[in-house]
């Protein structure tokens, strides 16, 4: 062996390990957060908690039942407005590029992802809750809607960029108009990635506190009217993190636990889902 | 003298009526033939002058044939016929282009209805992915809005057998059209593209992509499919055209070279480029 190749072998080995160190890092945050926050909130979790109103502070017992469905509410109404925004953007710039758009609003877009969540919130409160005369579900789907509406359009775009131009004109060939091309043929064979980007954006949203402590406000109590404020996860995290009881802390714990999960299978289920169809 | 040149005249006149009268039945003829027919047609992608001033008739249920060396024009030329050339941003196209007479460039011409008339098969096969044999098949009227099962499978099935390919897609339909082979979702394309009935049948390339069993089945297909449909295939390799067309153009920097019968092109070519081209000199 000589010199020059032990050297070589010696740079090899120190990098392998110099890589080795940074996974592990990550790696490591990672499940410490997933094991801390299991080890500290999985205990408290039982049916009651996910099924029971919060109680009056000083009492034990209750639960979180009002802000699951909360969060849940707010997050399919702000999808829904989401959703058709942000996918047809992204048809735009990338179906009809002679518009020349495309970049600027892509570019938008990248800047809007950065706004942070509590300047979000601040834009909505003044443009809904004000108008509206008080706080809502509405208002938190509305900061929800411009937390997702950049993530879903971004990743849209890429996934119908990847459809390759062959099949665009596959059937354009046969005579089937654009909008039938896209619709049609498009939108189905990228609605994989595009479903990836939609639980992405739904998973980002779910777990926002900010733009929830002025529109969508919190609440002891059942709601499920738009127009009313409505308890959700993150908002009762901060208010439950915050508070001054061990109880409360306890059950913070338990929420961020229970958020976390949700956040997580669904992730999960949806790849599964998508990896059964895919392999059709 | 006076009588004379009196008979001569009628002599004359007889021979003049009925040179006309042959003429224009052979006019008549000739047009009844010609499905397609390019005037002056001039491609440009920006500045770049990528199809210099083409004439050429196309035969109705003929193989033509265009061939030429990579970046004559050729694909360009064929796109213009169904008017997927406009597809590209940049590109304008001047002259006409005529499809039974009518000009498919023509004020208020559709492009849509154009390309349901004059179908086309690509350089790579080109199925959909996320459909089934039987739904690429019928992509064209499922696209289009038909929900007709009955209608549907009929089609499917003549389609296939249309393009030789029914026996052996026959037992699972249901299958995905990407895990054919590359040949067999060649020859689906085909069906795809007949599915929806057109006058003419554009190929761009068909078989450059495939091995040569696969090409074989794909030019014994073209043979069977000149009876009902009229073909324009652009072809790299000049055995191919010699083996399946009946008329060859011969394209060059843009330009129309030579274009004829193709036994006659291929053996004794007028123009002094298509010799060479053919001979392998160049290309």
């Amino acid at each position: 062996m000589t010199a020059r190749y032990r050297y070589r072998k010696f740079v090899e080995w120190a990098n392998w390990i110099g890589m080795l160190c940074c996974i592990s890092i990550t790696v490591f945050f990672l499940v410490a957060i997933l094991g801390y926050v299991l080890v500290k909130g999985a205990g408290y979790i039982n049916w009651e908690f996910l099924t029971a109103l919060p109680v009056p502070a000083g009492e034990s017992g209750g639960g979180i039942a009002n802000a699951l469905v909360g969060s849940l509410l707010v997050v399919l109404i702000a999808s829904l407005m989401a959703l058709p925004i942000g996918i047809g953007a992204a048809i735009f710039i990338n179906e009809f590029p002679s518009h020349g758009t495309g970049r600027t609003i892509r570019f938008l877009a990248e800047v809007l992802t950065g706004v942070p969540s509590i300047v979000v919130g601040l834009f909505a409160y003044d443009l809904v809750v004000r108008p509206m005369g008080g706080f809502s579900a509405f208002a938190g789907s509305v900061a929800y809607a411009f937390i997702m509406v950049p993530i879903i359009l971004i990743s849209a775009h890429e996934a119908l960029r990847l459809v390759p131009d062959s099949l665009r004109e596959a059937s354009l060939a046969l005579g089937v108009p654009k909008w039938r091309t896209i619709l049609g043929v498009v939108v189905p064979v990228s609605s994989p990635a595009l479903i990836t980007g939609v639980v992405l954006a739904i998973s980002r949203a779910l777990g926002e506190a900010a733009p929830m402590l002025f529109t969508a406000f919190g609440n002891s109590f059942w709601s499920l009217s738009p127009g009313k404020p409505v308890a959700t996860v993150p908002l009762l995290i901060y208010t439950y993190a915050t508070g001054p009881y061990e109880d409360w802390h306890r059950k913070a714990w338990a929420a961020s636990f229970v958020l976390l999960m949700v956040v997580l299978v669904t992730s999960v289920l949806t790849r599964a889902f998508l990896r059964g169809k895919t392999n059709e | 003298m006076n009588s004379e040149t009196y008979a001569v005249q009628g002599n004359f006149d007889k021979v003049r009526s009925l040179a006309v009268k042959e003429v224009s039945q052979v006019v008549k003829e000739a047009t009844d033939t010609v499905r397609m027919r390019v005037e002056g047609l001039s491609v440009y992608y920006g500045k770049l002058h990528a199809v210099k001033q083409v004439n050429l008739s196309i035969a109705t249920n003929k193989v033509t044939a265009l061939i030429g060396p990579s970046g004559c024009g050729k694909s360009t030329f064929l796109r213009c016929l169904n008017r997927m050339h406009e597809l590209t941003p940049g590109a304008r196209v001047e002259g006409k282009v005529l499809l039974d007479e009518q000009d498919l460039y023509g004020a208020g011409v559709d492009p849509v209805d154009v390309r349901r008339r004059v179908g086309m098969v690509f350089q790579k096969p080109n199925p959909f992915p996320n459909m089934s044999v039987h739904d690429n098949v019928v992509a064209g009227f499922k696209l289009n809005g038909t929900r007709d099962r009955k209608v549907l499978d009929e089609v499917a099935e003549k389609s296939l057998r249309g393009a030789a390919l029914w026996d052996e897609v026959k037992d699972d339909l249901q299958k995905s059209g990407a895990s054919l082979s590359g040949g067999q979702q060649q020859r689906l394309c085909i069906a795809r593209a007949l599915a929806v009935n057109p006058e003419v049948l554009l190929m761009d390339e068909p078989c450059s992509a495939l091995d040569p069993i696969a090409t074989t089945k794909i030019e014994e297909l073209i043979h069977e499919l000149k009876e009902q449909v009229t073909i324009v295939i652009v072809t790299h390799n000049m055995q191919q055209a010699a083996r399946v067309s009946d008329f060859t153009a011969f394209f060059y920097l843009g330009e129309l070279i030579e274009f004829g019968d193709t036994g006659k092109l291929f053996t004794l070519p007028e123009k002094r480029q298509t010799e060479d081209y053919i001979t392998g000199r160049f290309g």
